[in-house]
């Protein structure tokens, strides 16, 4: 099955070399076609379902908890700023 | 040859709970930065988002006031794409099963009552806020994860001036419902929208041009100004319009182009696999309904036509729910709702003003209005008397004709006592009186303001005017 590697890899901000693209957009091709072999499958009397447990309307009550503490909340960040996390420059 | 615009909005107004959408932190404005945030919020991995209820029942009970559609089922879906105020790299949105749909909004728009359709009214999240520093920016994600409803209308809006007039209905709607509470300092309300212009009577419409960056119900107006003349700058030169999104540039008072249909985003929306989907059920919708509330513009017509109120006063009341129902209170059974209407929109909201008392603080029950309005319709009191027990009433909360007993301020429509002021009058001031006689129609209301000062302003006014004139004629 043939892919758009270029829009995948535009859409998953991923940069591949030349030859990567060359072992992996064929790789992705055989997984797609494996994964197409479901649209054989008779599906015509199956109810559509978004999710594998029978499960509806799982709710909480609107009461606030506590919140982590802000210097454990930054923890992970690369870099950080006047409380924010420093992402480089937002052009939009 | 004309063209003309098609106008549809996507408005996104934050939903008033206490918490976020899927966790327990506070949806709470203008805390310092990151301190409402935890693992679900910030997209950490293996946490579960776990739906709150409020969010879901404010989704629906805003369908109900819009007057959709409640599907037996709803779900949520990811929306994927990569931007730093995103923590999880995908938006949790209703994409194919909303929660409401197919409803509408009335309003009145150059004095007609217009009809706006509206699509759907998701549920979905807020992302975070984004700082600009000079070579970098900064996320605070406090915002991140608060319960959104994005309620979008069909293309039905003509013009600028309606697309502002629908924003403000809409706004009013979610307010007395008790949705959101739309602080637009806050950022609480914001819209994007779709214009596209076509030639008049074209059943067609046009390529559909979204604006975004739009922070303010005028610069909606403002933005949609210039792009529709722009648009039919477009055409008129021959040129073509294609689908794309512009920015509207306040300072500017421009759009620009942000991307082209080629550029658009892929989204890639598919079953959000860590919520379950909603089926509301009919037990749960009959309690969301309890909510209900009666819609602004239906009570302005209600009020004008059970009460005989002018517009202006049924408005003033409409916008204000305590104040309206204060009203309906006082002019239950009453004779003249607009002197009840007078009262309260007048000096009892200046007398709140004043005072900084709220309604519910108010010392007098709304009947204590009616039986001063009663006091003036029936000559005991005068008007002018009547807004000095007004004040008396919201000092003491006293009732009025207790007030007017007590300061002896009953008007005198006693004709001997009246005629005895009318004598002394003229007595005082016989220039006054021969300028009458003499054909000077001012001349008698002097006289008549000596009688009322001379009575302390509780003669009854008409009649004072009468006897001056019997006697000054004989
Ligand atoms: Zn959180």
């Amino acid at each position: 099955m043939q892919v758009d590697l270029q829009h995948v890899m535009k859409l998953a901000r991923v940069e591949l070399s030349a030859e990567e693209q060359a072992l992996l957009g064929p790789q992705l091709g055989q997984i797609l076609g494996y994964i197409d072999q479901l649209r054989k499958v008779d599906v015509s009397g199956v109810e559509p379902t978004a999710h594998a447990v029978p499960l509806v309307n799982v709710m909480r009550a609107d009461e606030v908890q506590p919140s982590l503490p802000h210097a454990e909340a930054m923890r992970n960040a690369p870099a950080q700023r006047a409380g924010l996390f420093v992402v480089p420059p937002v052009l939009e | 040859m004309e063209y003309e615009p098609a106008i549809g909005l996507e408005t996104h107004v934050q939903l008033k709970t206490r918490s976020k959408m899927w966790c327990g932190c506070a949806n709470e404005f203008g805390a310092p930065p990151n301190t409402n945030v935890c693992p679900v919020c910030l997209g950490m991995p293996g946490v579960l988002p776990v739906a709150n209820e409020e969010g879901l029942r404010k989704t629906v009970l805003a369908g109900l006031l819009f007057g959709c559609e409640i599907p037996p089922r709803a779900k949520f879906d990811r929306k994927n794409y990569f931007y730093p105020d995103v923590p999880k790299n995908y938006q949790v949105t209703q994409y194919d099963q909303p929660s409401t749909r197919a409803g509408h909004l009335d309003f009145e728009f150059e004095g007609r009552v217009t009809r706006v359709r509206i699509t759907r009214a998701h549920l979905e999240e807020d992302v975070g806020k984004n700082n600009h520093f000079e070579t970098h920016s900064g996320v605070d994600f406090n915002r991140a994860g608060v319960p959104l409803l994005e309620i979008v209308s069909e293309p039905d809006i003509t013009s600028p001036a309606m697309a502002f007039e629908y924003l403000n209905a809409l706004k009013e709607v979610l307010i007395q419902g008790g949705i959101s509470d739309c602080d637009m300092e806050k950022g609480m309300v914001r819209c994007d929208v779709n214009v596209s212009v076509r030639p008049r009577g074209a059943s067609e419409l046009g390529a559909k041009i979204e604006i975004k960056n739009l922070n303010s119900f005028s610069a909606a107006r403002r933005a949609l100004e210039y792009e529709i003349r722009r648009q039919q700058g477009v055409v008129a030169q021959g040129g073509r319009l294609a689908q794309e999104t512009r920015r509207w540039i306040d300072d500017a008072g421009v759009t620009e182009l942000m991307r082209s249909k080629e550029e658009a985003h892929d989204y890639r929306y598919f079953p959000e696999p860590d919520l379950m989907p909603m089926e509301p059920g009919a037990a749960w919708l009959e309690s969301v309904g309890r909510g209900m509330v009666e819609l602004p513009l239906a009570r302005k017509q209600r009020l004008m036509q059970d009460f005989q109120l002018p517009a202006s006063d049924a408005q003033t009341l409409a916008t204000d729910p305590a104040l309206g129902d204060y009203f309906e209170k006082a002019a239950c059974g009453a004779k003249a709702p607009k002197a009840i209407a007078n009262w309260i929109i007048n000096n009892l909201r200046a007398q709140l003003a004043h005072s900084g008392a709220t309604l519910a603080l108010v010392r007098f029950a709304p009947g204590a209005i009616a039986e001063l309005a009663g006091l003036v319709d029936s000559g005991k009191i005068s008007s002018k008397i009547a807004q000095e027990v007004f004040l008396e009433m919201f000092a003491t909360g006293d009732a009025p004709g207790a007030i007017v007993d007590r300061k002896g301020l009953a008007q005198v429509s006693d004709t001997g006592a009246i005629e005895k002021l009318c004598d002394e009058a003229i007595a005082a001031h016989p220039k006054s009186a021969a300028d009458y006689r003499a054909g000077n129609v001012n001349a008698l209301n002097f006289l008549k303001g000596q009688v009322m000062k001379a009575s302390r302003g509780k003669a009854n006014p008409g009649l004072a005017g009468e006897i001056l004139d019997r006697k000054l004629k004989a």
